[in-house]
Protein backbone atom coordinates (compact mmCIF):
# COMPACT_ATOMS: atom_id res chain seq x y z
CA UNK A 1 0.00 0.00 0.00
CA UNK A 2 1.51 3.30 -1.04
CA UNK A 3 1.67 6.22 1.39
CA UNK A 4 -0.90 8.16 -0.62
CA UNK A 5 -3.50 5.36 -0.60
CA UNK A 6 -2.91 4.98 3.14
CA UNK A 7 -3.36 8.73 3.66
CA UNK A 8 -6.53 8.61 1.57
CA UNK A 9 -7.97 5.85 3.75
CA UNK A 10 -7.05 7.88 6.85
CA UNK A 11 -8.92 10.81 5.26
CA UNK A 12 -11.99 8.62 4.67
CA UNK A 13 -11.88 7.44 8.30
CA UNK A 14 -11.62 11.03 9.52
CA UNK A 15 -14.67 12.04 7.48
CA UNK A 16 -16.64 9.19 9.08
CA UNK A 17 -15.44 10.07 12.59
CA UNK A 18 -16.23 13.74 12.09
CA UNK A 19 -19.72 12.95 10.83
CA UNK A 20 -20.34 10.74 13.86
CA UNK A 21 -19.24 13.49 16.28
CA UNK A 22 -21.13 16.17 14.38
CA UNK A 23 -24.42 14.31 14.68
CA UNK A 24 -24.06 13.00 18.23
CA UNK A 25 -22.36 15.71 20.31
CA UNK A 26 -24.93 18.00 21.93
CA UNK A 27 -22.34 20.73 22.74
CA UNK A 28 -22.12 23.26 19.87
CA UNK A 29 -18.34 23.74 20.18
CA UNK A 30 -17.83 19.97 20.06
CA UNK A 31 -19.97 19.89 16.94
CA UNK A 32 -17.75 22.57 15.41
CA UNK A 33 -14.63 20.59 16.29
CA UNK A 34 -16.09 17.45 14.73
CA UNK A 35 -16.95 19.44 11.62
CA UNK A 36 -13.35 20.63 11.38
CA UNK A 37 -12.20 17.02 11.71
CA UNK A 38 -14.45 16.11 8.82
CA UNK A 39 -13.05 19.01 6.81
CA UNK A 40 -9.44 17.96 7.31
CA UNK A 41 -10.41 14.46 6.17
CA UNK A 42 -11.78 15.95 2.94
CA UNK A 43 -8.56 17.96 2.50
CA UNK A 44 -6.53 14.77 2.94
CA UNK A 45 -8.55 12.98 0.25
CA UNK A 46 -7.94 15.99 -1.98
CA UNK A 47 -4.25 15.82 -1.07
CA UNK A 48 -3.84 12.30 -2.41
CA UNK A 49 -5.47 13.39 -5.65
CA UNK A 50 -2.70 16.00 -5.79
CA UNK A 51 -0.05 13.38 -5.07
CA UNK A 52 -1.36 11.01 -7.74
CA UNK A 53 -1.49 13.82 -10.28
CA UNK A 54 2.30 14.10 -10.30
CA UNK A 55 3.33 15.09 -13.82
CA UNK A 56 5.46 17.56 -15.74
CA UNK A 57 8.46 16.99 -13.51
CA UNK A 58 6.63 17.66 -10.23
CA UNK A 59 6.27 15.11 -7.47
CA UNK A 60 2.70 16.34 -6.99
CA UNK A 61 0.01 18.34 -8.77
CA UNK A 62 0.43 21.86 -7.37
CA UNK A 63 -3.13 23.00 -8.18
CA UNK A 64 -5.06 20.86 -5.67
CA UNK A 65 -2.36 21.56 -3.07
CA UNK A 66 -2.76 25.31 -3.49
CA UNK A 67 -6.53 24.88 -3.20
CA UNK A 68 -6.14 22.91 0.03
CA UNK A 69 -4.04 25.76 1.49
CA UNK A 70 -6.81 28.20 0.55
CA UNK A 71 -9.37 25.76 1.98
CA UNK A 72 -7.65 25.48 5.36
CA UNK A 73 -7.65 29.27 5.79
CA UNK A 74 -11.31 29.59 4.70
CA UNK A 75 -12.31 26.74 7.04
CA UNK A 76 -10.68 28.64 9.89
CA UNK A 77 -12.54 31.84 8.97
CA UNK A 78 -15.86 29.96 8.94
CA UNK A 79 -15.05 28.35 12.31
CA UNK A 80 -14.32 31.77 13.82
CA UNK A 81 -17.67 33.06 12.59
CA UNK A 82 -19.41 29.99 14.05
CA UNK A 83 -17.69 30.53 17.41
CA UNK A 84 -18.81 34.18 17.47
CA UNK A 85 -22.40 33.11 16.78
CA UNK A 86 -22.31 30.43 19.49
CA UNK A 87 -20.92 32.90 22.06
CA UNK A 88 -23.56 35.48 21.19
CA UNK A 89 -26.26 32.82 21.51
CA UNK A 90 -25.02 32.02 24.98
CA UNK A 91 -25.06 35.73 25.88
CA UNK A 92 -28.61 36.22 24.70
CA UNK A 93 -30.29 33.11 26.00
CA UNK A 94 -30.26 31.41 29.34
CA UNK A 95 -29.17 28.11 27.83
CA UNK A 96 -27.08 27.18 24.84
CA UNK A 97 -28.68 24.41 22.91
CA UNK A 98 -29.40 23.51 19.34
CA UNK A 99 -32.49 21.57 20.39
CA UNK A 100 -35.45 23.23 18.61
CA UNK A 101 -37.82 21.97 21.33
CA UNK A 102 -35.79 23.61 24.14
CA UNK A 103 -37.84 26.81 24.10
CA UNK A 104 -41.06 24.99 24.85
CA UNK A 105 -39.62 22.90 27.67
CA UNK A 106 -39.49 24.16 31.28
CA UNK A 107 -36.04 25.57 32.21
CA UNK A 108 -34.96 22.53 34.18
CA UNK A 109 -31.33 22.53 33.02
CA UNK A 110 -30.80 26.26 33.61
CA UNK A 111 -27.71 26.94 35.72
CA UNK A 112 -28.74 30.38 36.89
CA UNK B 1 13.76 -2.97 3.24
CA UNK B 2 13.20 0.54 4.39
CA UNK B 3 11.58 1.57 7.62
CA UNK B 4 9.36 4.20 5.99
CA UNK B 5 6.28 2.02 5.26
CA UNK B 6 6.09 1.06 8.95
CA UNK B 7 6.45 4.70 9.96
CA UNK B 8 3.63 5.55 7.56
CA UNK B 9 1.33 2.94 9.08
CA UNK B 10 2.27 4.05 12.59
CA UNK B 11 1.59 7.68 11.73
CA UNK B 12 -1.75 6.80 10.12
CA UNK B 13 -2.79 4.82 13.22
CA UNK B 14 -1.68 7.66 15.50
CA UNK B 15 -3.71 10.23 13.53
CA UNK B 16 -6.83 8.06 13.66
CA UNK B 17 -6.43 7.30 17.38
CA UNK B 18 -5.97 10.98 18.27
CA UNK B 19 -9.00 11.83 16.10
CA UNK B 20 -11.08 9.21 17.93
CA UNK B 21 -9.88 10.73 21.19
CA UNK B 22 -10.98 14.25 20.25
CA UNK B 23 -14.44 12.89 19.39
CA UNK B 24 -14.71 10.62 22.42
CA UNK B 25 -13.15 12.89 25.08
CA UNK B 26 -15.47 13.78 27.93
CA UNK B 27 -14.84 17.50 28.25
CA UNK B 28 -14.25 20.25 25.74
CA UNK B 29 -10.73 21.20 26.88
CA UNK B 30 -9.39 17.65 26.50
CA UNK B 31 -10.92 17.41 23.09
CA UNK B 32 -9.39 20.73 21.94
CA UNK B 33 -5.94 19.68 23.17
CA UNK B 34 -6.43 16.47 21.21
CA UNK B 35 -7.36 18.49 18.15
CA UNK B 36 -4.15 20.57 18.32
CA UNK B 37 -2.07 17.39 18.59
CA UNK B 38 -4.07 15.97 15.70
CA UNK B 39 -3.31 19.04 13.56
CA UNK B 40 0.42 18.62 14.15
CA UNK B 41 0.32 14.89 13.35
CA UNK B 42 -1.65 15.62 10.20
CA UNK B 43 1.14 17.99 9.17
CA UNK B 44 3.49 14.97 9.12
CA UNK B 45 1.07 13.10 6.86
CA UNK B 46 1.12 16.09 4.50
CA UNK B 47 4.92 16.02 4.47
CA UNK B 48 4.75 12.37 3.44
CA UNK B 49 2.49 13.41 0.55
CA UNK B 50 5.22 15.82 -0.65
CA UNK B 51 3.16 18.80 0.45
CA UNK B 52 5.36 20.81 2.85
CA UNK B 53 3.42 24.01 2.09
CA UNK B 54 0.15 22.39 3.13
CA UNK B 55 1.89 20.87 6.16
CA UNK B 56 3.03 24.33 7.32
CA UNK B 57 -0.48 25.75 6.85
CA UNK B 58 -2.14 22.81 8.58
CA UNK B 59 0.22 23.03 11.57
CA UNK B 60 -0.12 26.81 11.91
CA UNK B 61 -3.77 27.44 11.03
CA UNK B 62 -5.51 24.04 11.26
CA UNK B 63 -3.88 23.00 14.52
CA UNK B 64 -2.51 26.10 16.22
CA UNK B 65 -4.83 29.03 15.55
CA UNK B 66 -8.02 26.91 15.49
CA UNK B 67 -6.91 25.42 18.83
CA UNK B 68 -6.50 28.89 20.35
CA UNK B 69 -9.89 29.89 18.94
CA UNK B 70 -11.66 26.88 20.49
CA UNK B 71 -9.85 27.13 23.86
CA UNK B 72 -10.68 30.85 24.13
CA UNK B 73 -14.29 30.14 23.14
CA UNK B 74 -14.50 27.30 25.67
CA UNK B 75 -13.22 29.58 28.46
CA UNK B 76 -15.67 32.35 27.57
CA UNK B 77 -18.54 29.87 27.33
CA UNK B 78 -17.48 28.13 30.55
CA UNK B 79 -17.43 31.46 32.41
CA UNK B 80 -21.14 31.87 31.67
CA UNK B 81 -21.96 28.35 32.84
CA UNK B 82 -25.13 28.13 30.84
CA UNK B 83 -24.45 25.26 28.51
CA UNK B 84 -26.98 22.88 29.93
CA UNK B 85 -25.80 19.29 30.16
CA UNK B 86 -28.06 17.66 27.64
CA UNK B 87 -29.20 14.10 27.63
CA UNK B 88 -26.95 11.90 25.49
CA UNK B 89 -28.83 10.41 22.56
CA UNK B 90 -30.09 6.87 23.05
CA UNK B 91 -28.16 3.74 22.14
CA UNK B 92 -30.26 3.00 19.05
CA UNK B 93 -29.64 6.49 17.66
CA UNK B 94 -25.92 6.20 18.37
CA UNK B 95 -25.75 2.85 16.61
CA UNK B 96 -27.61 4.26 13.64
CA UNK B 97 -25.22 7.24 13.46
CA UNK B 98 -22.26 4.87 13.73
CA UNK B 99 -23.56 2.81 10.83
CA UNK B 100 -24.16 5.94 8.75
CA UNK B 101 -20.66 7.29 9.49
CA UNK B 102 -19.11 3.90 8.68
CA UNK B 103 -21.04 3.77 5.41
CA UNK B 104 -19.86 7.23 4.38
CA UNK B 105 -16.25 6.46 5.33
CA UNK B 106 -16.44 3.07 3.61
CA UNK B 107 -17.83 4.54 0.41
CA UNK B 108 -15.16 7.22 0.38
CA UNK B 109 -12.46 4.61 1.05
CA UNK B 110 -13.77 2.46 -1.82
CA UNK B 111 -13.66 5.46 -4.14
CA UNK B 112 -10.05 6.11 -3.13
CA UNK B 113 -9.09 2.52 -3.96
CA UNK B 114 -10.75 2.85 -7.38
CA UNK B 115 -9.34 6.21 -8.49
CA UNK B 116 -8.83 6.45 -12.28
CA UNK B 117 -5.52 5.52 -13.82
CA UNK B 118 -3.71 7.46 -15.22
CA UNK B 119 -4.73 10.23 -12.82
CA UNK B 120 -5.98 13.52 -14.27
CA UNK B 121 -3.56 16.33 -13.58
CA UNK B 122 -3.31 20.07 -13.95
CA UNK B 123 0.43 19.96 -13.29
CA UNK B 124 1.49 20.66 -16.93
CA UNK B 125 -0.72 23.78 -17.08
CA UNK B 126 0.59 24.90 -13.71
CA UNK B 127 4.15 24.30 -14.86
CA UNK B 128 3.49 26.43 -17.94
CA UNK B 129 2.08 29.16 -15.72
CA UNK B 130 5.07 28.95 -13.43
CA UNK B 131 7.37 29.32 -16.41
CA UNK B 132 5.35 32.15 -17.92
CA UNK B 133 3.71 34.75 -15.76
CA UNK B 134 5.14 33.46 -12.51
CA UNK B 135 8.67 33.45 -13.87
CA UNK B 136 11.43 33.29 -11.33
CA UNK B 137 9.40 31.53 -8.66
CA UNK B 138 11.05 28.29 -7.63
CA UNK B 139 8.09 27.20 -5.52
CA UNK B 140 5.31 25.86 -7.80
CA UNK B 141 2.69 26.27 -5.03
CA UNK B 142 3.39 29.99 -4.76
CA UNK B 143 3.32 30.23 -8.56
CA UNK B 144 -0.11 28.56 -8.61
CA UNK B 145 -1.46 30.66 -5.74
CA UNK B 146 -0.22 33.98 -7.05
CA UNK B 147 -0.29 33.50 -10.80
CA UNK B 148 -2.18 30.49 -12.18
CA UNK B 149 -5.06 30.67 -9.66
CA UNK B 150 -4.54 34.23 -8.44
CA UNK B 151 -8.24 35.06 -8.58
CA UNK B 152 -9.01 32.30 -6.06
CA UNK B 153 -6.34 33.60 -3.73
CA UNK B 154 -7.69 37.14 -3.91
CA UNK B 155 -11.25 35.96 -3.23
CA UNK B 156 -9.99 33.96 -0.28
CA UNK B 157 -8.56 37.16 1.24
CA UNK B 158 -12.00 38.71 0.72
CA UNK B 159 -13.53 35.79 2.61
CA UNK B 160 -11.19 36.51 5.53
CA UNK B 161 -12.34 40.15 5.60
CA UNK B 162 -16.01 39.12 5.32
CA UNK B 163 -15.48 36.74 8.24
CA UNK B 164 -13.93 39.54 10.32
CA UNK B 165 -16.90 41.79 9.45
CA UNK B 166 -19.25 38.94 10.35
CA UNK B 167 -17.58 38.35 13.71
CA UNK B 168 -17.63 42.07 14.52
CA UNK B 169 -21.31 42.37 13.58
CA UNK B 170 -22.24 39.73 16.12
CA UNK B 171 -21.36 42.16 18.94
CA UNK B 172 -23.94 44.37 20.60
CA UNK B 173 -24.82 47.81 19.20
CA UNK B 174 -23.41 49.59 22.26
CA UNK B 175 -20.04 47.90 21.89
CA UNK B 176 -19.57 48.81 18.22
CA UNK B 177 -16.23 50.47 17.61
CA UNK B 178 -14.81 49.24 20.91
CA UNK B 179 -12.10 46.69 21.52
CA UNK B 180 -12.69 42.92 21.72
CA UNK B 181 -12.50 41.39 25.18
CA UNK B 182 -8.96 40.58 26.40
CA UNK B 183 -7.81 37.06 25.70
CA UNK B 184 -7.48 35.73 29.22
CA UNK B 185 -7.04 36.24 32.94
CA UNK B 186 -7.07 39.82 34.23
CA UNK B 187 -3.68 39.61 35.98
CA UNK B 188 -0.52 39.11 33.91
CA UNK B 189 0.74 35.58 34.37
CA UNK B 190 4.54 35.58 34.78
CA UNK B 191 5.48 32.44 32.76
CA UNK B 192 3.19 33.58 29.94
CA UNK B 193 4.80 37.05 29.93
CA UNK B 194 8.25 35.46 29.84
CA UNK B 195 7.23 33.15 27.00
CA UNK B 196 5.81 36.05 25.01
CA UNK B 197 8.94 38.16 25.52
CA UNK B 198 11.23 35.31 24.46
CA UNK B 199 9.12 33.87 21.67
CA UNK B 200 7.63 36.89 19.91
CA UNK B 201 10.84 38.44 18.46
CA UNK B 202 12.09 35.06 17.24
CA UNK B 203 8.66 34.13 15.91
CA UNK B 204 8.28 37.40 14.00
CA UNK B 205 11.69 36.87 12.41
CA UNK B 206 10.82 33.28 11.40
CA UNK B 207 7.44 34.42 10.08
CA UNK B 208 9.05 37.02 7.81
CA UNK B 209 11.67 34.48 6.74
CA UNK B 210 8.97 31.92 5.79
CA UNK B 211 7.21 34.60 3.75
CA UNK B 212 10.42 35.68 1.99
CA UNK B 213 11.67 32.18 1.27
CA UNK B 214 8.22 31.15 -0.02
CA UNK B 215 9.11 32.33 -3.51
CA UNK B 216 11.58 29.48 -3.95
CA UNK B 217 11.06 27.01 -1.09
CA UNK B 218 8.08 25.79 0.97
CA UNK B 219 6.48 28.73 2.72
CA UNK B 220 4.69 31.87 1.65
CA UNK B 221 2.34 34.61 2.76
CA UNK B 222 -0.22 32.24 4.33
CA UNK B 223 2.23 30.38 6.52
CA UNK B 224 4.30 33.43 7.44
CA UNK B 225 1.15 35.45 8.13
CA UNK B 226 -0.24 32.73 10.39
CA UNK B 227 3.03 32.73 12.35
CA UNK B 228 3.00 36.53 12.73
CA UNK B 229 -0.66 36.29 13.81
CA UNK B 230 0.29 33.66 16.42
CA UNK B 231 3.01 35.94 17.80
CA UNK B 232 0.56 38.83 18.12
CA UNK B 233 -1.87 36.52 19.92
CA UNK B 234 0.85 35.32 22.30
CA UNK B 235 1.63 38.91 23.31
CA UNK B 236 -2.09 39.60 23.74
CA UNK B 237 -2.48 36.50 25.91
CA UNK B 238 0.36 37.69 28.10
CA UNK B 239 -1.45 41.05 28.30
CA UNK B 240 1.65 42.78 26.93
CA UNK B 241 -0.60 44.09 24.18
CA UNK B 242 -4.36 44.56 24.19
CA UNK B 243 -6.70 43.86 21.27
CA UNK B 244 -7.06 47.15 19.34
CA UNK B 245 -10.35 49.01 19.06
CA UNK B 246 -12.08 47.87 15.90
CA UNK B 247 -12.62 51.42 14.64
CA UNK B 248 -8.87 52.07 14.52
CA UNK B 249 -7.90 53.36 11.10
CA UNK B 250 -4.61 51.46 11.06
CA UNK B 251 -6.23 48.10 11.85
CA UNK B 252 -8.82 48.51 9.11
CA UNK B 253 -6.17 49.58 6.59
CA UNK B 254 -4.07 46.53 7.50
CA UNK B 255 -7.09 44.28 7.02
CA UNK B 256 -7.98 45.52 3.53
CA UNK B 257 -4.40 46.14 2.33
CA UNK B 258 -3.85 42.60 0.97
CA UNK B 259 -6.96 42.19 -1.19
CA UNK B 260 -6.93 45.87 -2.21
CA UNK B 261 -3.34 45.78 -3.50
CA UNK B 262 -4.02 42.41 -5.14
CA UNK B 263 -7.12 43.75 -6.90
CA UNK B 264 -5.46 46.99 -8.05
CA UNK B 265 -2.49 45.11 -9.51
CA UNK B 266 -4.87 42.58 -11.07
CA UNK B 267 -6.77 45.40 -12.76
CA UNK B 268 -3.53 47.06 -13.83
CA UNK B 269 -2.59 43.75 -15.46
CA UNK B 270 -5.54 44.25 -17.81
CA UNK B 271 -3.96 47.45 -19.10
CA UNK B 272 -0.27 46.58 -18.94
CA UNK B 273 -0.07 42.86 -19.70
CA UNK B 274 -3.29 42.38 -21.63
CA UNK B 275 -5.45 40.37 -19.23
CA UNK B 276 -6.93 40.51 -15.76
CA UNK B 277 -4.35 39.29 -13.20
CA UNK B 278 -1.57 38.99 -15.77
CA UNK B 279 1.85 40.27 -14.76
CA UNK B 280 4.48 41.60 -17.16
CA UNK B 281 6.91 38.64 -17.31
CA UNK B 282 10.03 40.66 -16.61
CA UNK B 283 8.59 42.06 -13.39
CA UNK B 284 6.53 39.05 -12.29
CA UNK B 285 8.62 38.07 -9.29
CA UNK B 286 8.94 41.53 -7.68
CA UNK B 287 5.22 42.17 -8.28
CA UNK B 288 4.23 38.86 -6.71
CA UNK B 289 6.42 39.51 -3.69
CA UNK B 290 4.96 43.01 -3.41
CA UNK B 291 1.39 41.62 -3.35
CA UNK B 292 2.39 38.88 -0.94
CA UNK B 293 3.90 41.40 1.48
CA UNK B 294 0.52 43.14 1.81
CA UNK B 295 -1.27 39.80 2.04
CA UNK B 296 1.07 38.87 4.88
CA UNK B 297 0.01 42.02 6.70
CA UNK B 298 -3.70 41.32 6.13
CA UNK B 299 -3.46 37.71 7.29
CA UNK B 300 -1.44 38.70 10.34
CA UNK B 301 -4.15 41.24 11.24
CA UNK B 302 -7.22 39.17 10.32
CA UNK B 303 -6.47 35.89 12.15
CA UNK B 304 -6.06 37.44 15.65
CA UNK B 305 -9.15 39.60 15.08
CA UNK B 306 -11.13 36.46 14.21
CA UNK B 307 -9.93 34.77 17.41
CA UNK B 308 -10.47 37.86 19.58
CA UNK B 309 -14.14 37.91 18.67
CA UNK B 310 -16.68 40.73 18.56
CA UNK B 311 -16.11 44.06 20.37
CA UNK B 312 -17.13 43.93 24.01
CA UNK B 313 -18.39 46.58 26.39
CA UNK B 314 -16.27 45.36 29.27
CA UNK B 315 -12.99 45.72 27.39
CA UNK B 316 -12.44 49.31 28.48
CA UNK B 317 -12.66 48.36 32.18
Amino acid sequence: MTPSVLAGLVGATLVGLGLYGLILHPHPLRKLLAFNLMGSGVFLVFGIVARRGAAAGFRFDPVPQAMVITGIVVAFAASALAVALILRLSEESSRVTLDPEAWTKPDSGDAK
Amino acid sequence: MSLLPYLDIGLALLVVVVAVWTIAARDLFTSVVGYVAYGLLLAFVWIRLYAPDVALTEAAVGGGVTGVLLITAGKRLGARKNVAPEAQPGLAFRLLTGVLAALVAGALGAVILMLPDPPPSLAPEAAAAADGAGAGLGNPITAVLMSYRSFDTMLEKMVLILAVVGVWSVGTDKAWGGAPAPFRRPKPYAPMVFLAQMLAPVGVLIGIHIFWTGANAPGGAFQGGALLAAMWMVTMMARLAEPPRIDTQRLRLALVAGPAVFLIIGLAGKVVAGSFFAYPPALAKPIILFIEAFMLLSIAAALPMLVAGPPSERADQ
